[in-house]
């Protein structure tokens, strides 16, 4: 019997073995991702930075596959005018596993150190090309050439020049070179920057395809969502490893004066409170406290019920005036259309804060566009999801949790239904980060969201079939009058036909009426409820 | 005689003519003065029908009903009654002749009037009938289903080409088709003392082959079955004008009766007309007793045979002693017998025995 092994393995190698939990499991899907992971990466930046985002991005073909169907060698490049890195980061940044600057309670679109790096790794691997990196934070302009070391997850740079920055550029460039198969990829790729296009309308971003084909998802606002602030961790969304860790590097003297100073919304009285209800001294020092205390502090803080609700100021919705202005631009919608969306008050899942956003848009121009049906869009912290649909429970709460034919929706109704939940801890259902699990409060507030919007969506419709009757029957009058008119003339052996316009235009008063009367459905507007 | 003949039929059409024309004014005045166009007529919906004792007839009741453009379900037909009524003064006013089939297929490429069917149009024509009480042969309307007359009878016609040529009805064994120009003919001189109505085509070759007419010295009338307007107006004019009585002689069948009955009483179709009904006509056969009394070879009556029995029973135009008892015994008998029946008798009985016994009995 051989002896067994023990060993560990770093980050970047357990990411290297196990890639395709973090998307890039098949060339296709991988480029995919890669392009996800990039622009998600500037997005995050310019939101920092708070400036409308200006994003470039190229994918040029470096090796064509030697004729038969497969994976090809892309190169992908990305410039944005985010914050840009200050130098001594930059290769830290690119190149180690689970480093970087969203570990705060803050809403953006990475969180764990991962997704930019990752994406590095896998066209390293795929290639064995270096990436390269050219970052200024205003200064003066920073540009390297590194791998990654995978067996101990640290950066190894070939090359670093600094060049100097004349014109003031702020932002970060990216290009590395991978496997990918973009003709499969194509479809979604388009999809998501077009998505992203639909609650970023204050991003510019330019896309230039394999095939030479540039897309242009123009900006409609420079008008951005208040940015979010960073807060401290609310009792009930702490769990035992965290606290241990806190306890262990408080310099409070005393646990009331660490659960003021470490927790949101916790004063004198409440401390006291929770503490006693825990049956913790609250003159007891924090290092003091033993595992099975900790244990009990958590627990303790999941029943008390007299903390406030966790602090939705970390959260950055996109907001009703911006959600409906991208929804409208990137569906091509006119003021004919029904448009809405609405941003419910913000609530807690678990200890953790969320905001849902929903816009609904219906109308003649969806058809023109071949929409029949409901169309989803799913969004989470901005980000489209554009897999396992039926998975998630925003899919549940449209398909099983409303009766659409109450709202006069049938089957081939043209609706577009986007959702948008955001929170500083999004409940993904897998590590696929594609759908969100059936959390009851998430559940609850989607599906209020969603039938908030179609009370005035049914209002629309029915107006809109009120409106379509009145048309027919004016259409009547139009057709028939001039006949009567024709033929009693000739019949009274008159040569002149008599005059029907006064008649129409007695009717055609009633068209204008029942228009003025459809034009008062609210457009883009919200009730914030 | 024949100058009178001809300007009586030029006066009708000259009435009718400036009756459409006042349909037309009537209009034309309610346009100019910025109103929708409306008019009024008699409605035709059958609670609005009613059996008159007196005339023996159907009649449309008091209750009018207005036709409105305003109305979104009026305008169309409102239209199509205006266009039919400028077809029928072109009609008129040129002299030709049209059928209802006709009408439908000239209304084809008339955006927006187009009629959906037949039936639309043939409810058109009824309605503009309805709204001037006259009928469609009035306006040169006819329908397609023609029926035979035949027998001494000399007639003047009074259409272009033929005004003032007579004709006397024997000159055409097969009969004389009545259509427009029989229909608008007048009646000059006839040796005829009765007419015999008969359903079916082939009884009224074998009476005209076996010289009934001279036999019994009458007219004979085919009806193709369900006598067609233009055929019970000449009925009507015969028994009228020349005071001849009226024989009719039908299948022993609830069909056969009705044909009679609607010869006699005419049809709640035509409610809105008078001149088509000819109250004195009379049945004289084949009833259920001639089923017994002559032993004719019969058919099973069919369900649908004794629905109908029972629904004329009810009908108030059969409320007379003879027809409660001849059709209580077709539906006691079970059956039923065609004027064919006659024949197992050899082909003259029907002239030499049954007819002079049933017209001495009427
Ligand atoms: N385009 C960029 N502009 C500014 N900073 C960036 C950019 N891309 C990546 N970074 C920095 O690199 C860090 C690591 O990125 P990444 O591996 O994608 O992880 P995450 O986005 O989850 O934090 C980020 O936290 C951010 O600080
Ligand atoms: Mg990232």
């Amino acid at each position: 019997m051989a002896e067994a092994s023990y060993q560990s393995i770093s980050p970047s190698d357990f990411f290297y073995r196990n890639r395709e939990i973090a998307g890039f499991s098949n060339p296709s899907r991988a480029l995919y991702s890669a392009v996800r992971e990039l622009l998600e990466n500037s997005l995050d930046a310019c939101e920092a930075r708070r400036v409308p985002p200006d994003i470039y991005l190229r994918i040029r073909e470096v090796l064509p596959s030697k004729g038969e169907e497969g994976p090809e060698v892309y190169s992908l490049r990305i410039e944005d005018n985010g914050t840009g890195i200050p130098d001594e980061y930059i290769p830290l940044c690119f190149g180690k596993v689970f480093y970087g600057s969203k570990y705060i309670l803050r809403q953006s679109r990475g969180t764990f150190g991962l997704g930019g790096t990752i994406t590095i790794l896998y066209g390293q691997i795929t290639t064995h090309k270096p990436v390269r990196v050219a970052s200024s934070i205003g200064k003066e302009i920073h540009e390297y050439e590194m791998m990654i070391d995978i067996e101990h997850n640290e950066p190894i740079v070939l090359r670093h020049e600094v060049h100097e920055n004349k014109k003031g550029w702020r932002g970060t460039i990216v290009e590395l070179q991978l496997e990918g198969d973009y003709s499969r990829s194509m479809n979604k790729i388009y999809e998501y920057l077009k998505q992203t296009a639909m609650v970023c309308p204050y991003a510019d971003i330019t896309f230039v395809d394999p095939k030479g084909r540039l897309y242009r998802f123009e900006r409609a606002t420079d008008q951005m969502p208040p940015p979010p602030r960073a807060v401290k961790p609310h009792p009930k969304g702490v769990d035992v490893e965290t606290l241990r860790r806190m306890v262990a590097s408080t310099r409070a003297r005393n646990m009331k004066a660490f659960m003021m100073e470490h927790f949101q919304g916790v004063g004198e009285v409440t401390a006291e409170r929770f503490l006693n209800t825990a049956s913790i001294d609250p003159r007891t020092p924090p290092g003091e406290l033993g595992p099975e205390d900790i244990v009990k502090l958590v627990r303790a803080a999941n029943d008390f019920e007299e903390f406030n609700r966790p602090d939705p100021s970390c959260l950055s919705p996109i907001g009703e005036e911006l959600l409906g202005m991208g929804i409208k631009k990137e569906l091509n919608l006119t003021d004919a259309d029904f448009l809405m969306a609405v941003q419910r008050r913000p609530s807690t899942y678990l200890g953790f804060p969320f905001i849902v956003e929903a816009a609904m848009a219906h109308g003649r121009s969806l058809a023109r566009q071949g929409f029949s049906g409901i169309t989803l869009y799913r969004f989470a912290n901005k980000i489209p999801l554009l897999f396992d649909e039926s998975s998630c429970v925003i899919w549940k709460a449209v398909n099983r949790n409303i009766n659409w034919s109450t709202y006069l929706v049938s089957p081939d109704t043209p609706l577009v239904v986007a959702v948008h939940v955001c929170s500083t801890k999004i409940p993904y259902k897998s590590v696929g980060k594609e759908f969100l699990a059936d959390q009851p409060e998430v559940e609850r507030e989607i599906t209020n969201a969603i039938r908030q919007l179609a009370r005035h969506l049914r209002l629309y419709i029915s107006r809109s079939i009120r409106m379509a009757r009145e048309r027919r029957r004016l259409s009547v009058f139009e057709r028939f009058l001039p006949k009567i008119a024709e033929f009693s003339a000739k019949l009274a052996d008159k040569e002149e036909i008599p005059d029907i316009t006064p008649l129409l235009r007695a009717v055609g008063a009633d068209l204008e009426e029942v228009e003025r009367r459809i034009k008062e459905v609210p457009q883009v507007v919200g009730e914030g409820c | 005689m024949s100058g009178k003949a001809v300007r009586e039929a030029d006066r009708q059409r000259e009435m009718t003519e400036l009756a459409l024309k006042q349909l037309g004014s009537l209009v034309y005045e309610q346009i100019r003065a910025r109103e929708f166009p409306w008019i009024m007529i008699q409605s035709r919906s059958t609670d609005n029908i009613i059996y008159d004792q007196e005339l023996k007839q159907y009649i449309l009741g008091d209750r009018l009903i207005r036709r409105h453009s305003r109305n979104i379900a009026h305008i169309r037909p409102f239209a199509q009654l205006i266009w039919t009524a400028w077809f029928s003064r072109e009609l008129l006013r040129h002299r030709k002749t049209s059928t209802l089939r006709e009408v439908y297929y000239s209304a084809r490429g008339q955006r927006d009037i187009e009629f959906k069917d037949q039936d639309e149009s043939d409810n058109i024509i009824t309605d503009l009938e309805t709204a001037l009480s006259r009928p469609r042969e009035d306006f040169n309307i006819y329908p397609e289903e023609r029926s035979a007359i035949f027998g001494d009878l000399t007639i003047e016609y009074t259409v272009p080409g033929y005004e003032g040529k007579r004709m006397n009805l024997t000159e055409h064994p097969d009969g004389v088709m009545i259509g427009p120009a029989l229909t608008s003919a007048e009646f000059i001189e006839t040796s005829a003392d009765k007419v015999l109505v008969i359903e079916k085509g082939a009884m009224f070759t074998r009476l005209v082959e076996e010289r009934a007419h001279e036999k019994f010295n009458a007219i004979l009338i085919h009806t193709a079955g369900q006598a067609p307007r233009s055929t019970r107006s000449i009925i009507q004019r015969l028994n009228q004008l020349g005071k001849m009585p009226v024989y009719i002689f039908t299948d022993g069948d609830p069909w056969g009766v009705h044909i009679a009955m609607v010869i006699i009483s005419g049809s709640a179709n035509a409610a809105h007309l008078r001149g088509l009904a000819t109250p004195d006509a009379k049945w004289i056969g084949v009833w259920a007793t001639d089923i017994v009394k002559y032993r004719l070879p019969t058919e099973k009556l069919t369900d649908m045979d004794i629905k109908r029995l029972k629904e004329l029973k009810k009908d108030p135009r059969y409320g007379g002693e003879l027809w409660q008892r001849e059709i209580d015994l077709f539906i006691k008998l079970g059956v039923k017998a065609e004027l064919e029946a006659f024949s197992r008798y050899g082909l003259t009985y029907i002239v030499d025995k049954y007819l002079p016994d049933k017209l001495e009995g009427a």
